[in-house]
């Protein structure tokens, strides 16, 4: 019995290996570092796969881990791609020197407000900051009218945010591009005596369903991303769109690049180009990912307050400094 | 005793060291201007009281609970205790994060420190049940019938005599727990309980490898030495072993008469809280979620990966501690204990530590190995090596060397002569051993996540990445998965224990 224990988990071990080796060393095709929401960049990804034969793996993290991973792996970075949801990751990587020239043509099919002015990097999609709320426990009447307001001690412990998101640090790199650091830093020390923490967006939003806080500030898809599930962390929530020209309303650009260092730069390339162009964009319009479409001429799905209605603020995506912003959500104790 | 055996343990030591070292020299190199304006300020201070108070709260009551349960299940005559008993063993099956997850399905709102007390005493009290039942069952009771003897009733003969023969047993049981509660993420996170753990996942999440994340690891390493510093003062010197000769009589089972329907009691709520509130929630969203989140190649995939790292992790654990359990049971004395306690402190740090030192060593001077299957399997084996280390000199210590002599003087050669006696003998344990290794490597989250080579996707952090997106019915497949492949480890654990005792 002792002899057949060790034999049969010897056996096991290498069956084991015979199968899951290969499996896990089997051509990778073009590496995209994914921060994008897994289920989207799956579908682009096949997509992809099935357009052109090229395979895609993924490997799936944030924004921010990714920014910072590629600028420490430098220029022997695995990566071939970068894709995020936001654009302050993008921008740290290409002040890093790290990304190579988007093709012409890919650039081409994206209007210049949703890309890099340097040509380093492109919109693939977008998203809006939204204040979501419980309906059973704030009137329209009572929403707050500027992202500011909620620093106001009247907002004590009545809303939340997931502050170790790159989404959530996104919105605050806006504000402190549109309202300058002294204020931004201020704001940052109000909202650590007014708000709740959660980790995600989407736990956000289900607290604000249950009714364990009021409002909370996340972007716009995960509430459409629910209902046209089950839409049960959602019935009890609405949307406020913060609208005119408040840090509230920043749109965010999510960004793809191809890395300098990538050793199959063609397929990149190509990616890009398929995610940018209809194919890619229309899996924005018909998936479940709910973000808004950024080519020229693709539609966002009919369910989105359409993109030009949402009176965003004018911010330079090219230059919002995630670093700073880490630093100063440190300083304040949120991080 | 061959140098090379010698060798191979310090070297396996000083790789063990090499995390603990990445932290020093990052703090040397970071400038205590620097360091001191990261770890002196109100955010650490926050962390640091909710990871005391998480200790100080959920370890006593674990400890309660366990010597309770323990004391029924092995020396009364509750009804169907050798079945309590494995009950008691199997929540160790479900991972910390599972039991999280079942606890706000079933209670939204949880939140909070005592919602973290309770999620922690649930998920980890078997640690301490597992050694407090064992030591139970050795007990001499020619100590009790002394007692008793000269007048001592029966709750004075367990405070004085009992309870301080179980001193070691609670000692390392609640160190275990204490560093499982330094360590985990993943219970905490579902919960919102932010801990150092949690802090420097998210500190990782907004810059990579920066310093803020590598000095709270610093700090969170101060707590780890803390607690081992604690056990061993706590721990004391006295004799445990039986005097007298002979073996040792059964002990009597305590008639618990009226107490019987509470006691069983006791264990209900116990089981239903450990194991009923994660199968009744895996259940549900299994329910909810049709056949529709069985996708087959995915889970078919992660399985696979996640089968090949644990063995694969175990194999590497066991090998690399074998050198070190053959020098400390044929060759014992000062160095080997050194050795042996560097192993063990690494042991000791938490996953997401070792592996954010991993990752910028190799990243920063050895990035062939950087992302690579290698970096992996040594992260687990470094987590999990005094598992694999236990177990095998345990059953070492069990194979006479006499044995070996024997078949070398009938002409075996060394090695030969080592192959039929000692490691055919020590097998079992061995392979007890990589069992509890795998065990931990299935369940493991965040060293996992920041050190995966590309493409890899195991069943841990394919359950993370779905309930990450409240997808609770998706992640239910993977959960139940996990559950459904520990439970057999968590016997073997149970079987092992039991033998342990000799009975």
């Amino acid at each position: 019995m002792k002899y057949k224990l060790s034999t049969l988990v010897g056996a096991t071990a290498v069956a084991i290996g015979l199968i899951a080796g290969p499996a896990m060393a089997e051509d990778a095709g073009i590496i995209v570092y994914n921060a994008q929401h897994e289920s989207l960049a799956k579908e682009w990804a096949e997509g992809f796969t099935k357009e052109t034969g090229i395979k895609v793996t993924l490997r799936n993290g944030g924004d921010s881990d990714f920014s910072n991973q590629i600028v420490a792996e430098g220029t022997a970075s695995p990566a071939d791609v970068f894709l995020t949801e936001n654009s302050p990751a993008m921008v740290l990587v290409e002040s890093a020197g790290l990304f190579a020239p988007v093709d012409a043509d890919t650039m081409a099919q994206v209007p210049q407000d949703y890309q890099a002015a340097s040509g380093k990097w492109v919109g693939v999609a977008a998203r809006s900051t939204v204040f979501a709320y419980n309906t059973t426990k704030l009137k329209t009447d009572q929403l707050p009218k500027s992202l500011l307001d909620l620093a106001d001690p009247s907002w004590k412990g009545r809303w939340a945010a997931s502050p170790s998101g790159a989404d959530f640090q996104a919105i605050v790199s806006a504000l402190l591009q549109l309202k300058g650091q002294a204020a931004t830093a201020d704001w940052l020390k109000a909202m650590k005596t007014n708000f709740t923490a959660y980790k995600g967006n989407s736990t956000v939003m289900k607290a604000v369903n249950a009714g364990e806080i009021e409002g909370g500030v996340i972007y716009h898809y995960y509430y459409f991303g629910d209902q046209a599930k089950t839409g049960e962390n959602s019935k009890n929530v609405a949307l406020h769109y913060f609208k005119n020209q408040d840090p509230g309303a920043f749109v965010s650009v999510s960004g793809g690049g191809v890395l300098a260092s990538s050793k199959h730069p063609k397929e990149a390339q190509a990616f890009l180009k398929f995610v940018t162009g209809k194919g890619g964009q229309e899996v924005l319009k018909n998936g479940t990912s709910f973000e808004y479409a950024v080519g020229k001429g693709a539609e966002s799905n009919p369910k989105l307050v359409p993109l030009v209605d949402l009176q965003a603020p004018k911010v330079d995506a090219t230059t919002l400094n995630s670093k700073k912003v880490t630093d100063l959500m440190t300083a304040a104790g949120l991080l | 005793m061959a140098p090379w055996l010698i060798t191979a343990a310090i070297s396996v030591s000083l790789l063990a060291l090499v995390p603990l070292a990445f932290i020093i020299w990052i703090a040397v190199q970071t400038g205590w201007d620097t360091v001191s304006a990261l770890v002196f300020r109100p955010r650490v201070g926050e962390l640091l009281v909710n990871t005391t108070l998480l200790v100080l709260l959920a370890v006593p009551i674990a400890i309660i609970l366990s010597v309770a349960l323990a004391w029924l299940t092995e020396r009364s005559n509750l009804p169907g205790a050798r079945l309590w008993a494995w009950l008691c063993v199997a929540p160790l099956a479900i991972p910390a994060f599972v039991h999280s997850y079942a606890w706000i399905t079933m209670v939204p709102g949880l939140h909070g420190l005592w919602a973290g007390v309770l999620v922690s005493v649930i998920a980890y009290f078997p640690f301490l049940y597992l050694p407090i039942s064992a030591a139970l069952r050795r007990l001499d009771p020619a100590l009790e019938d002394a007692a008793a003897a000269l007048g001592l009733g029966p709750w004075r003969v367990f405070w004085r005599v009992v309870l301080p023969q179980l001193r070691l047993a609670i000692c390392g049981g609640s160190l275990l727990v204490g560093l499982h509660l330094l360590a985990e993420y993943g219970l905490y996170v579902f919960i919102r309980f932010d801990t150092f753990t949690t802090a420097i996942v998210d500190q990782f999440q907004s810059t990579f490898n920066g310093p803020a994340a590598n000095m709270l690891a610093g700090v969170l390493v101060t707590c780890c030495f803390v607690l081992l510093g604690l056990e061993v003062l706590v721990r004391g010197e006295e004799r445990y072993a039986r005097v007298g000769s002979g073996a040792a009589r059964y002990q009597q089972r305590a008639n618990l008469g009226r107490a019987t329907i509470p006691s069983l009691l006791l264990l209900l709520v116990t089981t239903l809280l450990a194991l009923g509130v994660p199968f009744v929630t895996i259940g549900r969203w299994l329910a909810a979620g049709g056949t529709d989140v069985w996708r087959f190649d995915e889970i078919g995939l992660a399985l696979g990966q996640t089968l090949f790292l644990a063995l694969a992790g175990a194999l590497l654990a066991t090998v690399a501690a074998m050198p070190m359990a053959w020098i400390s049971i044929r060759a014992p004395g000062p160095l080997q204990r050194l050795l042996e306690g560097c192993n063990y402190i690494v042991g000791s740090l938490p996953g997401v530590v070792i592996a954010l030192a991993l990752v910028t060593i190799t990243v920063r001077i050895a990035l062939p190995l950087y992302q690579t299957l290698f970096t992996i399997l040594v992260a687990y084996a470094l987590m999990f090596l005094p598992r694999a280390l236990v177990s095998l000199r345990a059953s070492i210590a069990q194979a006479p060397v006499e044995l070996e002599r024997a078949a070398s003087s009938l002409g075996r050669r060394p090695l030969n002569a080592l192959w039929s006696t000692t490691i055919r003998l020590s097998a079992p344990g061995a392979a007890a051993g990589m069992a509890l290794v795998a065990l931990g490597i299935m369940n493991e989250l965040t060293a996992t996540q920041m050190l995966a080579p590309n493409g890899t996707r195991t069943l841990a952090m394919a359950f993370w990445s779905y309930s990450g997106e409240i997808d609770y019915a998706s992640a239910a497949p993977y959960a139940f998965i996990m559950v459904a492949m520990s439970l057999p480890l968590t016997w073997l654990l149970y079987v092992q224990s039991k033998r342990m005792a000799g009975r």
